[in-house]
């Protein structure tokens, strides 16, 4: 009998994906406010776990030259520059004149870059009128100026800026569409919660990668199959941290039993709002949103979409039965109008 | 833009369901450079094709049992060959269309409900022999009158009527699984366009095989074709009016390239339909019009894959209706 919960809602998926004595749900909480874009994560995930090179090319967009998860970068961190403080009390520059540091046509330069990556559709140009839209108006994002603020323009033209820096990865979401419409099998649940691709057993049908609702699964180019971050399953099993977490420098990439991690989340985000950053939010946490919560979850210091992230997924299952009736109906009014149509007198 | 609700202060986005506002005007929203949120579809022009020769085969299996039912043999004929072939082009296309088409009987190793793409490999698992068995029943009378091949010349009609009938009755099940197959995703206008989906591909695949049957079968027989891609039109149309209509996302089925092979696929409907109608007694006519189904078909199929494509390439439809239902639920948004 299935869980009540087993496509939407608030759900423990090891013991619902059958196994008995599963050990605690094994998580990342990435607190992106001491995150410093050193990207060891990206570093230490790919000599683990043999992940090819995904481009060398500069995106002209930040310092951010990954662009995106892709099936040969199972983590990326992104990077944004915006024009305004850290979030201290008084802001390093207030009372200068700041603004914008480049122009929206930069912007849509930006956008339309690409880089080969390996994979499919792996790091697609994006939409130039979005980042142009963006970067019109006080809320600019774009490629950070070569030099100190005020350095090359003078005190006049310098700006107050903040960067934020965020390690993304897979989610490992508690309804994961993409291990609900894998027809393989080949994407499965874990003991630890977690959702892992079985290599042996991917076909490349790429189901996976139109169901996901982050846009984190991607297949491989030449060797055909999907790829993502596994939450470093070998090393869990071994009772290893992963990789990324192991290598990070400030503790952003935290590892641990999902419901420790919830409550250590909980206490820094109130640390933050007490000293005065009120924006600090979390995002993926909440075991009642519509992926009933995500195992890998983030602190953010902006709206989810700033840094790339759907503001509020919901995964497509939740309407799949809704899907299937439709489906019957319309099924049945195929056959019958065909019954009809040969019924009807012969000329 | 500190939030969604626009510096000039209210909400830029009409709703859908008023019919009227088909053009929504951009809503600011933030994204990162402008980066799609989801990855595109990777499937290639091989699944729109699918859409199209599944639909087909479909739609011959359901017309040869109708034509073997009320004793038209030549329409019978044609019906079970357009499914034979139509699901034969649906097994290449889907196989050649995997990242590793070696593999591809790994989808046979399980049978999972939440995964459309799996209940479909059963569907062609099924459907595919007995339309095989059922076309291959027509050649019975190539056969030799006597010995073994006698006996299978007598055996071979009620065979292939017992399969066609079996095919025919799995056949509404291969039109339709397709439009849960697409809007089980991610894909804004894809999975917005649920309700819509499987009734606009039963439609067309309605219309493509009758439009088969007009061009290949005796004029003296296609009287049910007739209705039935009249019948065929009307799904299709009354079953996709809203696929404009859903907002945002309905934005790509009216706009742009996809939007311009709907359109296509609406015009070619039409005349085909009414071409089909007045055709009794001409037989170049008929196969104008039957041309015309099937091109309007394969239209519809490629105008609503690309549809998908567009919204998901563009971060506006992942954002914007995410944005708006979360300011719904907890107010505007809070930025520093
Ligand atoms: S749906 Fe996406 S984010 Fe969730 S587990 Fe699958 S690949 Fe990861
Ligand atoms: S691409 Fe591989 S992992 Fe993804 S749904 Fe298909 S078989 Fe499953």
């Amino acid at each position: 009998m299935p869980h009540a919960n087993a496509l939407y809602g608030p759900l423990d998926p090891a013991p619902d994906a059958g196994y008995v004595d599963a050990p605690p749900r094994m998580g990342f909480f990435t607190d992106t406010s001491v995150c410093i874009g050193c990207k060891a994560c990206e570093v230490a995930c790919k000599e683990w776990n043999l992940v090819p090179e995904s481009g060398l090319d500069l995106l002209g967009m930040s310092y951010d030259n990954t662009g995106a998860l892709t099936a040969n970068s199972w983590r990326h961190v992104a990077f944004v520059e915006q024009p305004r403080s850290t979030g201290q009390e008084i802001p390093a520059f207030e009372g200068q004149p700041d603004g914008p540091s480049v122009s929206p046509a930069t912007a849509a330069v930006g956008a339309r870059t690409s880089s080969d990556t390996g994979t499919d559709p792996g790091l697609p140009p994006g939409s130039p009128a979005a980042a142009t839209r963006m970067s019109a108006g006080p809320e600019f994002l774009g490629m950070p100026g070569a030099q100190p603020p005020g350095r090359g323009s003078g005190a006049q033209g310098r700006t107050d800026f903040r960067w934020l820096m965020m390690s993304d990865v897979c989610k490992h979401c508690t309804h994961a569409a993409c291990l609900d419409v894998c027809p393989t099998g080949s994407l499965f649940r874990t003991e630890f919660g977690t959702v892992v691709v079985q290599e042996d057993i991917c076909n490349g049908c790429g189901y996976c990668i139109s169901a996901c609702p982050y846009g984190v699964i991607d297949q491989r180019k030449g060797d055909g199959r999907a790829w993502k971050c596994t939450l470093c399953y070998d090393r869990l099993g071994a009772g290893m941290t992963p990789a990324c977490a192991q290598a990070c420098p400030t503790e952003s990439i935290q590892y641990g039993p999902l419901e420790e991690l919830r409550e250590r989340a909980a206490a820094r985000v109130e640390t933050l709002h007490e000293r005065g950053v009120p924006e600090a939010r979390l995002y993926g946490e909440d075991p009642n949103d519509g992926v009933g919560g995500d195992a890998a979850f983030f602190l953010l210091l902006d709206e989810p979409e700033v840094y790339g992230l759907p503001p509020d997924p919901i995964v497509t299952t939740r309407d799949l039965p809704a899907m299937w009736k439709r489906a019957g109906l319309a099924a049945m009014t195929m056959a019958a109008v065909t019954v009809v149509a040969f019924l009807g007198r012969r000329p | 833009m500190t939030d969604t609700t626009s510096s000039d202060g209210h909400r830029r986005r009409g709703r859908g369901g008023d019919g009227e506002q088909l053009t929504v005007p951009p809503a600011d929203f933030s994204s990162y450079y402008g980066r799609p949120v989801l990855k595109p579809p990777v499937w290639k022009h091989d699944i729109a094709g699918y859409l199209f020769t599944g639909g087909l085969a479909a739609g011959g299996a359901l017309i040869g049992a109708g034509a073997q039912v009320t004793g038209r043999p030549e329409l019978r004929t044609v019906g079970r060959w357009t499914a034979l072939g139509g699901v034969t082009a649906s097994t290449y296309l889907l196989v050649h269309d995997l990242g590793r088409p070696d593999r591809f009987h790994h989808m046979l190793r399980v049978a999972k409900l939440t995964s459309p793409m799996s209940v479909g490999t059963w569907i062609l698992a099924a459907f595919g022999p007995l339309a095989g068995v059922a076309a291959v029943a027509e050649l019975a009378p190539l056969l030799p009158q006597h010995g073994v091949l006698g006996l299978a010349r007598r055996l071979a009609p009620p065979v292939g009527h017992a399969a066609g009938l079996a095919a025919a009755a799995v056949a509404p099940a291969l039109a339709t699984y397709t439009g849960v197959l697409l809007a089980d995703t991610a894909v804004p206008s894809w999975h917005d366009a649920y309700p819509s989906l499987p009734f606009v591909f039963a439609g067309s695949a309605l219309a493509a095989a009758s439009g088969v049957g007009l061009i290949a079968a005796p004029a003296t027989q296609t009287a049910p074709l007739r209705r039935l891609a009249l019948a065929g039109a009307t799904v299709e149309m009354v079953g996709g009016r809203r696929l404009e209509r859903l907002g945002l996302t309905g934005e790509p089925y009216a706009r742009g390239r996809s939007g311009r092979m709907i359109t296509a696929g609406r015009v070619l409907l039409t005349v085909g339909t009414a071409a089909a109608l007045v055709s009794r007694c001409s037989r170049l006519l008929a196969a104008i019009a039957g041309a015309a189904l099937v091109a309007s078909s394969v239209a519809t199929r490629f105008g609503v894959f690309e549809a998908g494509r567009v919204s998901a390439r563009d971060p506006k439809y992942t954002v914007v209706p995410q944005r708006e239902r979360l300011d719904e639920k907890n107010g505007p948004a809070i930025r520093p």
